[in-house]
């Protein structure tokens, strides 16, 4: 038997070792403090490098430069820190930079209640910089899934080249549980695809299609490569005009396909009329609801959204058909609602069971609103 | 450094000219850089230009060099996450005083831990590239667009910046002096943090409104009383240095197997949650942990998590135990079916928890019946002699009995389970006690239902 008792934050760590992380920068901030320490303890042991930044601005730097050499990068915070990356995640963007960034959600608006859950950066996540461009974000369950979606990110990161949100929360991330590695399925390693000599000369931003994802050349290879913050064209250099502007921001918005990112659990009961769509941490509770729900010969499907971006938003439409009361149960004044809203093309009834108590949405509200 | 057989005459695109203005210092930077670069005849591949913005981080586009343009400011994070990603590449920072600005604590920080990189600062003491704004380097009574009247501020001495954080080397010079070439050469060869404060012209605006020629910028610096040349030149380990040994050691570390874990029959019968009550310094959530990790060998769900103030070596330290035989949803305990209570201030963080089936494990001492007398019968609470007992062990294992009697009451799952994992989860040095600890808990238990 092979079972641990972990917490998220130990198991988003050890996901990333099996990615193959090898740099890590961080800043103190709760609930993450704990993966900047066990990278400090353990990636140096992995062959990597772990450094505590002056800043979050300079945690969120340094993983981008190292990105740039061909690290396999992370960084680990809480909102007021993904504040300060804010611009940094725009560069990200961008410079097609590929990296992994962790956001234990804790209790918000800004300082707000730092040892206490909420799912407070779920849109903030989505457009924390300037521009609008589309990203990625997963967000796990449970502290098997912090393992499994750090693998998951990174792989999207580097197949991508883009910045990977992995939106754990206090709750997961400190709370222990028990891990049987026998039943954990393992995402295989994807790696950037890095440009060959024989595909002539290297031009660091160059893509054909749109959606193509530009070749990677690190610096100190044998290729000389340009990175920049600033609109540009497939050399790296400044761009005026217009027309190739529109085709290199089309390529970032393009580049990120819900078809290619869509990770979802479906619990559909035959007959079912209600689906509760849920995320993170509240799905577990959303689950004890359905449980609930179902042994009082309820009829209720479940939509867990493992990939809140981009919005998977065939999966959803596919749960909605049919329904006629519609329950998102989250941890903010309601967030992702608004997603679930947008594609409802029927009369069903929307419910949102909304707390901001900092307590975990106690699975009798959920209830309610089902059978309600 | 180079590895190329043909020497090369310049690493600038030929087919490109700098865009500075007619007169701008930066263009007379730029040219001994690539003078500096081409003396020293360093590997285009192995070295990176990071620039950021402002007028100077147009620069980077003219070198057919490795080149990394970044936001305002954090050229200097880059360089850094570059270097400590790939200490063998030479990283060189072209910044203006605006991104030393609002920098400034990059640049220090870069200083103080002493990263091999190379941090020329083009100086011309005002925002160039956005209409000629002060900057932390405009000197006092200095006119911009920002200071119609005067600067009001005393401008920052870049090079005793490292000074104060006991760096390894600046230089300070100037677009009119001879060796600005020959200091960017030991800046770049120089191991470790280098800094250049390169004073120019900037003849859009501040040369313009201050007239600072080149007479106006040289007796400016010796009315500030600044120094000249290189100012600050020592010998420090630089930091990936340290930090190649420090991965060396670690990676050297082999990592015991673990001990093959022995596993345990549990009697759970239905779902039963524990919220342990105690003090900071009690070892609440390290022996909590022991408790609960003998619950998962012997087969169960759990969770734990914990509570305690930010300042922990203070006030109330909870931790909370869910132990069941099917995966754990809702990991909130509203209702605990076992409360152990050792500290008043434990107490009152969880008392509005209790209920009229909860039973209490609790030290005599802290006289709950009075306490709980309205909310709890009587039989529900289990006073024990915690305190007292732990004393003659150590009172640190105080914890430990009162887990120990919560196992023996409950009968989850056996003694034998706690006993493993204290072997297999716990300090060395805490195991010895810990176990006498479990032992007098269990007795205690035994002693009530005798009784």
């Amino acid at each position: 038997m092979n079972i641990d008792f972990l917490d998220g934050n130990e198991m988003v760590a050890l996901g990333a070792f099996e990615a193959g992380c090898n740099f890590f920068a961080g800043y103190p901030i709760t609930p993450a403090s704990a993966i900047l320490q066990q990278m400090i303890d353990d990636l140096p042991k992995h062959g990597g490098t772990a450094i505590q930044a002056e800043d979050e601005i300079a945690s969120i730097g340094f993983c981008i430069g190292a990105a740039m050499t061909g690290k396999k990068v992370l960084t680990a915070t809480s909102g007021p820190g993904l504040s300060l990356y804010s611009e940094n995640i725009g560069m990200a963007i961008m410079g097609e930079t590929p990296m992994v960034i962790v956001d234990v959600q804790r209790h918000g608006p800004a300082t707000g209640s730092a040892t206490k859950d909420g799912a407070s950066d779920i849109q903030f996540a989505r457009w924390s910089t300037s521009g609008g461009y589309p990203i990625i974000a997963l967000v796990p369950t449970c502290v098997e899934e912090c393992y499994t979606m750090a693998i998951q990110a990174f792989n999207y990161a580097e197949q991508f080249r883009t910045p990977v949100f992995l939106l754990s929360s206090k709750e997961i991330a400190m709370t222990r549980e028990r891990v049987d590695w026998s039943k954990i399925k393992k995402p295989e390693i994807v790696n950037r695809t890095y440009h060959k000599p024989e595909d002539g000369k290297y031009i660091p931003y160059r893509f054909v299609n749109s959606e193509d994802i530009p070749p990677f050349a690190a610096y100190g290879g044998e290729e000389l490569t340009r990175y920049t913050t600033s609109t540009h064209d497939e050399n790296a250099n400044l761009l005026a005009d217009p027309a190739k502007i529109q085709r290199m921001m089309d390529h970032l918005n393009k580049k990120i396909d819900a078809d290619k990112v869509s990770l979802v659990v479906k619990d559909f009961e035959e007959g079912a009329e209600t689906l509760v769509v849920s995320y993170g941490v509240t799905s577990r509770t959303a689950r004890e609801a359905i449980k609930m729900a179902r042994a009082n010969n309820v009829k209720v499907s479940s939509l867990v959204i493992h990939s809140v971006w981009p919005v998977p938003e065939k999966e959803i439409k596919n749960a909605l058909k049919g329904m006629k009361k519609v329950v998102v149960p989250e941890m903010n004044a309601g967030q992702y609602i608004y997603e679930v809203q947008r594609l409802i093309d029927n009369n069903a009834q929307l419910i949102g069971v909304n707390t901001m108590d900092t307590k975990l949405i106690n699975p009798e509200k959920i209830y309610q609103a089902i059978v309600g | 450094m180079s590895t190329t057989a043909a020497p090369a005459s310049t690493f600038l695109f030929e087919d490109k000219k700098f865009p500075f203005c007619p007169g701008c210092g930066h263009t007379v930077s730029a040219n001994a850089l690539n003078k500096a670069l081409v003396t020293l005849q360093i590997d285009p591949k192995q070295t990176v230009i990071v620039t950021d913005i402002g007028c100077v981080g147009l620069t980077d586009h003219y070198f057919n060099i490795n080149a990394f343009h970044g936001l305002h400011g954090r050229s200097i994070t880059y360089a850094t996450g570059i270097k400590l990603a790939n200490p063998e590449l030479n990283v060189i920072v072209l910044m203006g005083d605006g991104g030393l600005g609002i920098g400034g604590g990059h640049f220090l920080n870069a200083a103080r831990r002493n990263i091999g990189i190379t941090v020329l600062v083009f100086n011309n003491f005002n925002y160039g590239m956005t209409g000629g704004q002060h900057s932390t380097t405009t000197p006092m009574h200095g006119i911009t667009s920002t200071t119609p009247e005067g600067n009001d501020e005393n401008p920052v001495d870049i090079c005793a910046l490292v000074g104060a954080v006991n760096g390894s080397f600046a230089a300070r010079t100037t677009v009119y002096d001879k060796d600005l070439t020959d200091i960017m050469i030991a800046a770049i060869q120089h191991k470790g943090f280098a800094a250049v404060d390169i004073w120019e012209p900037c003849t859009a605006y501040f040369s313009k409104k201050n007239d600072m020629n080149k007479d106006g910028i040289l007796g400016m610096m010796s009315s500030l009383g600044y120094g000249k040349g290189i100012l600050l030149n020592k010998s420090r380990e630089e930091l990936t240095e340290k930090i190649k040994k420090h991965t060396a050691e670690q990676m050297a570390i082999v990592i015991p197997k673990q001990k093959e874990q022995k596993h345990f029959q549990h009697n759970l019968k239905k779902k039963t949650s524990l919220v342990i009550a105690g003090s900071a310094g009690e070892r609440v959530i390290s022996s909590s942990f022991l408790l609960a990790y003998s619950g998962i060998i012997s087969g169960l769900f759990v969770t734990q998590k914990d509570d305690f103030p930010i300042t922990v070596m203070t006030g109330y330290s909870v931790s909370e135990i869910i132990f069941s035989d099917e995966e754990i949803l809702y990991t909130e305990i509203d209702k605990p079916d076992y409360m152990f209570i050792l500290s008043m201030n434990g107490y009152e963080r969880v008392k509005n928890r209790i209920n009229a089936n909860t039973i209490i494990i609790t030290d005599e001492s802290l006289n709950m019946n009075e306490l709980l007398k309205e909310k709890v019968d009587a039989k529900n609470i289990i006073n024990v002699p915690i305190v007292k007992e732990a004393r003659a062990i150590d009172k640190n294992y105080a914890v430990m009995i009162g887990l120990s009697a919560f196992l023996h009451h409950s009968k989850l799952y056996s003694h034998d389970a706690f006993v493993e994992a204290i072997n297999t989860k716990n300090k060395p040095a805490f195991i010895e006690k810990s176990l006498q600890a479990i032992e007098v808990g269990a007795q205690m238990i035994k002693n009530l239902v005798n009784s």
